[in-house]
């Protein structure tokens, strides 16, 4: 393996044993408890009572418009990271560039904000 | 040795959670598995070298769009026995289509090839950058060089701001919303405060 291979190794042994906890926490007890099940026991508990109807149903259009708008700032904060790690050597003009870049979503943010986009009525 | 075996980890699970997201009768379980291909796919990219894609798999195919896929097939109304009621009457034109698809595949790929002096040019440009990680590499050329097509991505994002809100936003009259400027603006003059005499009320 290459040097930096080796540095993505702790990830991969912290994958490894956070599959094996999960492993180990499911099937440990389903081998240690007694499995006995009958109907009292495995119907609603106590204060609970069975669903009416399914937990489908049509939501608000405004979850997804939240939700798509979440997806244009994240691509939007995905592009900072390669500019924050170069900016010391991409001198003004890559800085220039990058604050255009926001000021153009800037003018985005303003326009949803104004139109009252991220209010909730 | 080891490189060999994680990758075929990675490999394995991967086409094994594709062929789960196409077959699982769940949609959300489809959905799940979707996110752990884009899990798995991310491993790969690690095991290439390529960094950023792998991180920017993660931010935006998991924490984004598999989650906004999970959040609509959640939230939708989707009967799927309904849905399954007409496969069969749709299933010849299917499977045309299908074919057609295919065949045109077949003839694209059989006759498939790079022009000899194409693979010389792609690697040029990279040559100098040859010694840095590839998020700064990356972060040398795209907001220099390609300084066009980022502000173009720029404008990309916009529209689509723009276009969901026109899409989706709609005014619900008669709602009852709070002013906040109004409730400050108040006078103290709305507040009195009364002497009452014991027994007169007000």
């Amino acid at each position: 393996m290459e040097a930096w291979q080796i540095e993505y190794l702790p990830i991969l042994v912290f994958m490894g044993i956070a599959g094996a906890i999960a492993v180990i926490a499911v099937t440990a007890s389903w081998l240690a408890a007694r499995q006995k099940p009958y109907a009292q026991k495995t119907s609603a508990y106590e204060c609970g009572f069975d669903a009416f109807g399914d937990a489908r149903s049509k939501f608000d259009v405004r979850f997804y418009l939240v939700a798509i708008l979440f997806i244009v700032f994240d691509l939007e904060v995905a592009f900072l990271f390669p500019w924050a790690v170069a900016l010391g050597k991409i001198g003004l003009f890559g800085f220039w560039s990058m604050m255009a870049f926001l000021g153009v979503l800037t003018i985005g943010f303003i326009y949803e904000w104004r139109k009252g986009a991220l209010e909730w009525e | 040795m080891i490189e060999t075996f994680i990758f075929y980890m990675y490999a394995t699970i991967l086409v094994a959670s594709a062929v789960m997201v196409i077959s699982a009768r769940n949609p959300v379980h489809s959905v799940l598995f979707l996110i752990l291909c884009f899990f798995n796919a991310a491993g790969l990219f690690v095991l290439l070298g390529a960094e950023f894609l792998a991180m920017v798999l993660v931010v935006v195919y998991v924490g984004a769009v598999a989650v906004l896929f999970l959040f609509v097939v959640m939230m939708l109304d989707i009967n799927l026995a309904r849905a399954r009621e007409g496969m069969m009457a749709y299933l010849p034109t299917g499977a045309v289509v299908g074919l057609v698809l295919l065949a045109e595949l077949v003839v694209v790929f059989s006759n498939w090839g790079f022009a000899p002096h194409i693979a010389a040019e792609v690697q040029a440009p990279m040559a100098a950058y040859a010694h840095l990680t590839n998020t700064d590499a990356l972060g040398h050329l795209l907001y220099t060089r390609y300084v066009y097509l980022f502000q173009i991505s720029g404008l990309l994002l916009l529209v689509a701001m723009v276009g969901t809100i026109l899409l989706t936003l709609r005014r619900r009259p008669g709602v009852r919303k709070q002013t906040i400027a109004d409730q400050v603006a108040r006078s103290s003059r709305s507040v009195e405060v009364r002497k009452v005499p014991t027994g007169g009320g007000v």
